[in-house]
């Protein structure tokens, strides 16, 4: 059975998972060719940096979130 | 024909075949019994449920329906990345809700979850059947990934002879996928990870330098195509369909029956957390892929005399093939085709086992036998899974599209107008279930026929709202107005005090 070792999504927590939202919404911000990155339009490149922040942004929310590691993994 | 990729190609089915018809084994369990067919005995890890959810979620919709609309329509197809950039965090919110609350009352499904949380069974019917019936043009996408490589091995895909071997495919597919439940797919996703990924680094690296790099390549690419239109003065044009299209994805995505089976499989809510910081890697390739389809524009590829004929045919969705048979070696050629098909059939058999579960609980169970046995149960589930794979076949003979990204939207518009239901509930008991019947009926009315006004071929309506014209997605707005509708009812049912309040759950029963 999952122990609730979960803290819930704070305003901090919230704020965190929309941050790359926002930012791969922001159509306008980035429907542009430049900056150029290697020949690559902003419009590419921007959305594509966003995949990794993306990871690290819920990366940070999980060890804010988990309580102790390990439990409640089961 | 092909020699050389059709046998590297079938030896690669032969071996995923045997591969899902052994993974009955593993784990082993009661395969008679529902939670173990349809959810692998909810004891998969955090490792498979990183194949799982990735097998769920980059499928011929990547390999051949993105590459596709980048190749064909620009910068529009690119919505994919933002797409699956918002999946995650939300899914990371979300889902970890419905996953304590499902394993606490045993819920498979979460029209399940539905039925329990408003004590109606009617609710539960309707979610059942929006599942189903929004999984099969999925499904269908699939197929046609599946079409797209078999005709570019150099089979004709014409006539009753063309049809033999999507339909041997199709019934490796079913067959494994009855024996061994949810265990083929997700055994099977780690053999289709390795395939796809070495396809995918071969093709991001050795194409590109043969063609003079990333810079060459964007600037063989017309400037119309690059970005999207500026918005004009009376209308958002392609900006707000664009926004409104990764964001009705990213919804619709957490709401597909199979993905709650991959959530609902996880041994755990931190599992399912921990796998959102690392699925984005999947995202990366997707991004890497969907530039592929301008790589094949810029090749011309499409123009050469050996691969115009394939174009001809399937369009647009052999941007990502004819590059394959272009640039690779024959072998190769026949594992980056066996990479695609073979990731269109996990998702495929996670689908239609997802359909079958909901058809099962909520259909089945809940009105034709109450008093059914497990074994019984899963013997149901088993049968309808082939039925909704035929389903889909259906869907690839009769509605030829231009797009096959198109087959996934239109399933999306569906599937979308389940939400007020099922996020709104694992929040909230405020809505009544009759309201939220309401607002899912308006819904999908609505979404139908906008979708109709374009012959289903597009997903684009174009709202007008005081003298500005908003094109976006029929699914999102569709959800805007079921929203509203579902809550005007319960206002109304609260005022007259004649609200539901039955609720199978408890408030601690929602952990995260």
């Amino acid at each position: 059975m999952s122990k609730p070792s979960v803290r819930p999504l704070g305003w901090l927590q919230v704020l965190l998972l929309a941050i790359p939202c926002v930012a791969v919404l922001i159509v306008p911000f980035f429907n542009r060719v430049e900056p150029e990155l290697w020949g690559i339009p902003f419009f590419y490149w921007w959305q594509m940096l966003w995949v990794p922040l993306s990871g690290v942004f819920v990366a940070l929310v999980y060890r804010t979130l988990v309580v102790k590691r390990g439990e409640g993994e089961r | 024909m092909n020699v050389t990729a059709t046998a590297v190609f079938i030896g690669l089915f032969v071996f995923i075949t045997v591969l899902g018809f052994a993974s009955a084994r593993w784990k082993a369990g009661d395969l008679k019994h529902l939670h173990e067919w349809g959810l692998g005995g909810r004891r998969f890890g955090a490792w498979i449920t990183w194949f799982l959810i990735g097998g769920d979620l980059y499928t011929a919709y990547t390999f051949v329906a993105v590459p596709a609309l980048v190749f064909g329509a620009g910068a529009l197809g690119f919505f994919a990345l933002p797409y699956t950039v918002l999946v995650y965090p939300m899914v990371f919110a979300i889902l970890p809700r419905l996953w304590s609350v499902a394993h606490k009352h045993n819920y498979v499904t979460a029209a399940d979850f539905v039925r329990g949380r408003y004590g109606s069974p009617m609710l539960g019917l309707a979610l059942a059947l929006t599942g189903i019936v929004a999984t099969m043009p999925y499904i269908a996408l699939q197929l046609v990934g599946i079409q797209v490589v078999i005709g570019g091995l150099g089979f004709p895909t014409h006539g009753l002879v063309g049809d033999l071997p999507l339909l041997i495919a199709f019934v490796i597919l079913a067959a494994y996928t009855y024996t061994s439940g949810l265990r083929a797919p997700a055994m099977i996703a780690v053999v289709k990870d390795l395939l796809v990924y070495v396809t995918v680094i071969a093709l991001v690296v050795v194409v590109p330098i043969k063609m003079g790099g990333f810079g060459h390549i964007f600037a063989a690419i017309p400037k119309d195509k690059l970005l999207l239109p500026p918005p004009t003065a009376d209308s958002t044009g392609m900006m707000s369909f664009y926004v409104s299209l990764a964001f009705g994805s990213a919804l619709a995505l957490m709401l597909y029956p199979h993905a709650a089976t991959a959530v609902l499989s996880a041994n755990g809510p931190n599992t399912l957390r921990r796998n959102c910081v690392y699925l984005p890697a999947y995202s990366f390739v997707l991004g890497l892929i969907a530039v592929l389809g301008y790589v094949a524009y810029a090749s011309g590829i499409a123009k050469l005399p050996e691969l115009a004929p394939y174009f001809a045919q399937y369009k647009a969705q052999f941007a990502l093939p004819g590059l394959m048979l272009h640039f690779f070696p024959s072998w190769f050629v026949g594992v980056g085709f066996s990479a695609v098909a073979i990731g269109a059939l996990v998702p495929a058999a996670i689908m239609s086992i997802a359909a079958a579960n909901l058809f099962t609980r909520n259909i089945y169970r809940e009105f034709v036998r109450p008093d059914c046995t497990p074994e019984r149960e899963t013997q149901v589930a088993k049968l309808v899974s082939l039925v909704v794979k035929f389903g889909a076949l259906l869907f690839v003979v009769f509605l030829p599209l231009t797009y096959a990204i198109q087959l996934q939207l239109l399933g999306s518009i569906l599937i979308l107008q389940t939400l007020p239901a099922v996020v709104a509930g694992l929040y909230t008991r405020w809505f009544d279930a009759k309201g939220l019947l309401l607002g899912w009926a308006a819904g999908l009315g609505w979404g139908i026929w906008a979708a109709s006004l374009t012959g289903f071929q597009k997903s684009v309506y174009p709202l007008h709202l005081g003298g500005m014209t908003i094109p976006g997605y029929i699914g999102l707005y569709a959800l805007v107005l079921n929203f509203a509708v579902a809550i005007a009812f319960t206002l109304a049912l609260r005022a007259l005090g004649k609200a539901g309040m039955e609720d199978a759950t408890l408030e601690s029963d929602y952990v995260g």
